[in-house]
This record gives C-alpha cells, structure tokens and sequence, in this order.
C-alpha cells in the first residue's frame, strides 16, 4: 500500500534525529505554489477596481455568476484527480492547470469591455485551480515519505501563503507606478504566470523518474482505468474521514462571515477590511509549518479536531463582550490557526490511507466534499443571518459546531495505521 | 539547502534545461518590464499647459462638460466651438455638475485604495472633500447645486466574497450635513415597512425642490425606483426594474436602465418612465448602456458608452449619437 515511499528517487535521507529536511519535489512544487499565487492574487486584487474604473461597468451582474463557478470547480477537480490517477499523469494534468489560469490572463487583457469574455476568462482561472490542485497534493504526498508529510504540508502552504500575501501588493505597486494601467497588471500577472508552469515544467519530477515511481506504485493496483471517480470510498477509513470531513464543513460559517462581524463590532472603516484576510493569512503562514510538525508528531487526526475547536473559540470570542481590539487580534489568530491546523493536515491525514494509484482522485473528491460543505454552511448562515440577526446566526453555529466535533471526534479514525509504525520506530531512536 | 533531497533534483535538472530556464525567466521579466514601462509611459499625464481661459461651469447652451478619458480631468464639449477641447479642473474617475457646483469622484492609488468626492465651485476649485471608502460609480449633484450624491461600489463588506455592494452618500450643501451611508433610510416596500440586510441604494437623482428624490434600490436580487423626501427621511418604492434614474429638468420623467435580458453581455436598454402616467417607453439607442443618464434639456439624453459620450432623443424617436469621443460623465452647462 505504502510503496510509492519506497525508492522514491528524491527521498529525504533516513532520518538521523534532529531535524529532517522536506524534500526537493516539495520545495518545487511550493515554489511554483508561491509563483502562481502572486499571479493570480494580482489580478483577483485589481479586478473590482478594473471592472468599475477601467470600464465602468456594474459589477453587481458578476456576484451571480460566481456560485455557478464553484459547483463547475467542484466537478472539474473530481474530473482532475481522474485524470491524473489514470497512468500517473499528475505533473502533466497539474500542469494544464497552472496554464489554464495563466492564460485566462491574457483572455482579460483582449476582452476588453465584453463582460461575456471576462466571465469566460474568469472561469478559466478558477477552471485551472479546480484541476491542479488535487494533481499537486497527490505528488506531495507521493514524494514525501508518510510520517513527514504534515511537515510537507505545512511548508507547502507557507510558501502558497507568501504568494497569496506578495500578490495585491505587486498588483498595487504597479497599478502606482503605471498611472492605473490595468492591462499592465494583466500582461505581468500573465508573465508570472507562465514562469510558475515553466518552474513546474523544470524543477518537478514527472516525465522520466518521478512518473515512474508513481507508475510503479500504480501498476501493481487495479488499474484507475477501470475504476470509477468513487473507487477510494471502498476504504473505510477514508469513508470516515470524508463523514467528518463533510461534517465539518457544513457548520464553518466561512471566514467572509467572520471578517463581517469583526467589521460591524468595531465599525471598521471600509479601507481597512481587505486587510482582515491579510491578518489571517499572516497567521496561517507562520503557523502552517509548526502545525504541520505537531501533525507528525501526534498524529494528524488532533491537530484537525484542535483547529475546528479554534474556530469555534473564535465564534465565542464574537459573541463575548471582551474588549474589541482584543477580539479582533484573537480571533485573526484563531482563524490562522484553524487553516494551519486543517488545511495541509487533512490531505496529510487522508493521502496515505489511499493507494498511489488513486491518491489524487481520494484528494479530489475529500477537497470536493469540503468545499460543497462549506457552501452549504455559507448559504445556511446567510439565511439564519437575515432571519434572526447575526448574533442568534452565530450561536446556532458554535452549538452546531459543537455537535459536529463531537461526532467528527467520534468518526475520524483513531490513529492512521501509517503513523503508527514510524513514530513509535522515532521514538526508539 | 536541503540535502540530498535537493540533490538529486539538480541532479536530473541538465545543464540544458537549466539554461532554458533561466532564458525563459530573462525573456518573462524583460517582457513584463517593457510593458510595463510602455504602459507607465502612456498613462503619464501630458505636461500642464499654463494660461489659456479657466474651464468654468458657464457655457453656450448646447455644450456640456465631461471626463476626459486620457488626462482624467474635466472637458468642455461647446458645438459652436471645433478645435482642441479645453480641460482643467483635478483628476476625476466621475464626474457631475450642475448650477454653480461640480462633483468629482477621485481614486488614488495605493495601499490600501483611498477615494474622496471633492465638491467644487464654479471655476472647478476645490471647497470640500470627502474620504470615502470603496470605487466610484455614480455622481449627481441637484439644478440647484445644493444637493449632491454619489455611490461606491465597496468590495468584501458582504458575506459573499466576490459579490459587491454599494454605499450612496449624501450632501446637503446648504446645511454641510451628509449621509455617509442612506442605507438606514426607512423603506416602505409595495406598501409596506421593509426591513432587511441586503438593501443596497444607488443612482440618485434630485428633484427641482432639492426635496424630494429618487434612486434605485435593491433587495433580495430585485431592484425598484424608489422616491424618497429628504425633510420626512423616507422612502418608497414606485415600481420594479429600474437602475440609476435620472430625473427630467421639467420634473416629470425619468430616464433609466432597465434589465432586459439575461446575457451579461447585453443586460440594460435605456428607457423612459412618465411619472404621472407610469408608462415606459425604450429609447432608440439599442446598445446596453451602463451610466446614469443626463438630461442636457427636456429632450435629449446623453450618457458615456464604451469611451464615448452619446446623445439620443428621450421620446424613443431618432437614432443615437456620438457626441464627444474620449469622454465619459456627461453634465449639462449653464
């Protein structure tokens, strides 16, 4: 089962106690994260301003599309993973992916004023997203020894995190420099873009060595061909994790939420909101590689559980009459704590328990189930949010999330068989 | 830095690729600077010309002032007068006047974004400004110049991420009061007192009183005309699907954009709503306009389409126009 961590080419040395390092494939992959991220937060970050500005358009029109975008996401990533899984096609599959978004740059720069080709544009981004993100985890987790890889993780979304963070700042920068010249964010986001697949293209392991490794693992299984996009729920363990997972995510009332009620309890000027995210996102980046340690440590199912629990401390903390700079700094934390300690963890948590050959489809389809989940929660707490008012919207939240860890407590399987093993052989050592 | 996990990355990474690689980044950042230069070099703003008469809100009947799209500040369109336009006045991103004020919406850049609307006087000098939080959309200032309002498109205040949501302000000249955010206004909807989250408000229009007013409201994915009074601080919704109104000088229609279709290539037509009869028709401008129309007399619209500023006949007769190109925000002179 575990063979994809056998006589991997570019495997970490044996561990020798201190500290290990993560392996090369992930540095790349991180790198490449790290790039592609500043492209296209470059353009999520002057789009508004783009389309209300630069072409005096009412964007009001482009809130509707956007649900319809997230359930085609939800479906193109179940249809990436597939792919991916069928002869170990991962780096290639992510690839497409990271040139479908990089693309969809130039597509915003020649629609001009057509909203209907910057609707297809925009589709193109989130498209691309949807099909590399389970293809990219899936060879994170095929390049990283198990008992390493919430370490893996978490040094993966930090760099992610950087580019996420670097991106409206570059964005903003040249928008000062250019005197407003949108096509001229387009055109370098679109550059950067195109760097980030070259990256992948150069500094991955696919083609040759690194798709062997998966063939490898992949040919001593049933073939994916013949099975269907559900083929990983035949495993138990990973049935329970997607019931918790699932679980979960359908009472998380979203970070936009929180971000609101931080706004209304201090009166926050509108200036300053864009950079609640960026508070959060500070955090999730220094806590990402701490959190992802403890995960191999003590196994990834607390950590998970733990991070749940931070945001329900959070949803307390909103409801308390603590004072409100506080507020705002703790649950800013909270919220980088949650994504730190769930994010990476969960694919860590979930990636061993399934075969090589079906790793990127398992992702898939856990990533597809928390994400449908979570707009589920979203919508639900909009509807409680304008019926009875944000506070009764907030405490129905915290008792659901209560009820939800408790059960997700009760389903995650106790202790993965693949940690089990190398840690007690650490702690021997 | 990592070991042999490095190591043997670089060790399948051939001097070939390498190279290629670094060609690749040398190419990418050559081509992104370029650009970028280019771009910087188009958007500067053409050196300042002193002298020449000072643009101010009077003006032959006929003309209208304007945004002017490559310096960004105030034309002046005058038909008994060809040759270059004169512009002056501060950097808009909207712009209205009307009576002996003007109203400029302006955008700095930075980190984060600032805007302010500046109210200025007959000869475009500034008396007041305001910061304001979010992207400007729609400027009016009242006949009278007294009343003024504007809307701004503000991002990430709703629990959507990527939906919008507007904040419309505003000004009472006489008195210096302003409304930041008429959100709170009371709303009387089909008859009844309408409470909800969701109301957004945007494009007023005033009426000659600089009392009584209207403007769009939308709620729940719907929007309505509403008409509002000032004095009361109430408002109430007249009838459904109708955007950024614009009241006639005589007081008696309003010119507005209707949602006709579903296509987000094509989703409004100019249209005209007689209030005593409250009967529509369609102009004959069959293009989808997104502006707030102007009214330059009883007869006529103008509106900014696609970099340009158009005029059309308001009783559904004639064909549109194209008036001045480079201009957006058109505005009646005195």
């Amino acid at each position: 089962m575990y063979l994809a961590t056998t006589g991997r080419p570019d495997a970490p040395p044996p561990r020798t106690g201190a500290r290990r390092r993560v392996g090369g494939t992930v540095l790349a992959l991180g790198t490449v994260s790290l790039v592609t991220d500043i492209s296209s937060e470059m353009v999520t970050a002057v789009l508004p301003l783009y389309l209300v500005l630069g072409l005096g358009l009412s964007p009001l029109q482009f809130g509707f599309l956007d649900g319809l975008f997230n359930g085609a996401t939800a479906l193109v990533r179940l249809l990436g993973g597939h792919a991916a899984d069928r002869g170990g096609r991962h780096k290639r599959v992510a690839g497409i992916g990271y040139a479908l978004s990089a693309c969809s740059r130039l597509g915003l720069l020649l629609a001009g004023g057509a909203t209907g080709w910057i609707a297809a544009a925009l589709a193109g981004d989130r498209l691309g997203k949807g099909i590399r993100t389970a293809p990219r985890d899936a060879l994170i987790t095929l390049s990283s020894p198990p008992e390493d890889l919430g370490r893996a993780f978490g040094v993966h979304r930090a760099m992610d995190t950087t580019g996420a963070l670097l991106g409206p700042l570059a964005a903003f920068a040249l928008l000062w420099a250019t005197a407003d010249a949108y096509d001229a964010v387009f055109v370098v986001s679109f550059c950067v873009g195109v760097l980030g697949v070259l990256l992948l293209a150069v500094l991955v392991p696919g083609g040759a060595a690194g798709a062997a490794t998966v063939r490898g693992a992949a040919g001593r299984e049933p073939r994916p061909r013949t099975a269907t996009l559900l083929a990983p729920l035949r495993s138990a363990p990973y049935r329970r994790i997607l019931g918790a997972t699932a679980l979960l995510g359908a009472v998380t009332v979203g970070d936009a939420f929180v971000y609101l009620l931080l706004q209304r309890r201090l009166d926050l000027a509108v200036t300053w909101f864009p950079f609640l995210p960026l508070g959060a996102a500070a955090g999730y980046l220094l806590l990402a590689v701490p959190a992802g340690r403890l995960a191999d440590r003590i196994g990834r199912r607390r950590p998970f559980l733990y991070g749940h629990g931070a945001i329900l401390l959070a949803y307390a903390l909103l409801l308390s009459p603590g004072p409100d700079l506080l507020v705002l700094g703790v649950v800013l934390g909270l919220l980088g704590v949650f994504y730190a300690a769930t994010d990476g963890v969960l694919m860590a948590l979930t990636g061993p328990l399934l075969p090589a050959g079906r790793r990127a489809s398992g992702l898939a389809l856990v990533q597809t189930v928390q994400a449908l989940a979570r707009l589920l929660a979203a919508t639900g707490f909009g509807a409680a949010w304008t019926v009875w008012g944000p506070s009764t919207a907030l405490v129905l939240a915290a008792a659901g999330l209560s009820a939800a860890l408790g059960g997700a407590r009760f389903l995650l399987p106790e202790d993965p068989p693949v940690e089990g093993h190398p840690s007690t052989e650490r702690h021997s050592s | 830095m990592t070991g042999n996990g490095h190591g043997t990355v670089t060790g399948r990474l051939t001097r070939g690729r390498l190279w290629a690689l670094v060609l690749a980044v040398v190419l990418l950042c050559g081509g992104a600077t370029a650009y970028t230069l280019r771009a910087a070099d188009r958007t500067a703003l053409p050196v300042e010309t002193p002298g020449g008469p000072a643009l101010t809100l009077e003006g032959p009947a006929g003309g209208f002032l304007f945004r002017d799209t490559v310096t960004g500040r105030v034309g002046r369109h005058d038909p008994g007068a060809p040759g270059p336009r004169a512009v002056g006045g501060p950097r808009c991103d909207r712009f209205h006047a009307a009576g002996p004020t003007a109203l400029c919406l302006q955008r700095r850049p930075g980190v984060p974004t600032r805007s302010y609307a500046i109210v200025l006087d007959r000869r475009l000098r500034e008396l007041r400004r305001i910061a304001l939080p979010g992207i400007p959309n729609r400027a009016r200032v009242s006949a009278s110049g007294q009343m003024l309002s504007w809307t701004m498109f503000a991002t990430g205040d709703s629990y959507a991420t990527s939906a919008f949501s507007t904040r419309t302000s505003i000004l009472d000249l006489r008195t210096g009061y302003l409304v930041k955010n008429m959100e709170q206004i009371p709303l009387t909807l089909h008859g009844r007192r309408y409470h909800a989250p969701d109301v957004n408000y945007w494009g007023v229009t005033f009426a000659r009183d600089d009392n009584r007013f209207y403007a769009t409201v939308a709620t729940k994915g719907r929007t309505y005309l509403v008409e509002g009074d000032m004095r009361r601080w109430s408002a109430r919704t007249l009838r459904g699907n109708v955007e950024c109104p614009s009241l006639s000088p005589d007081d008696t229609r309003i010119a507005f954009k209707k949602k006709v279709s579903d296509d987000p290539k094509a989703p409004w037509r100019l249209h005209v709503l007689d209030l005593r009869t409250l009967r529509e028709h369609a102009v004959a401008e069959e293009r989808s306009i997104d502006d707030q129309a102007a009214w330059t007399d009883d007869r006529t619209l103008a509106y900014g389409h696609e970099g340009s500023v158009w005029t059309v006949p308001a009783d559904g007769t004639g064909t549109p126009r194209r008036s001045v190109s480079g201009a957006t925000s058109p505005a009646v002179l005195r």
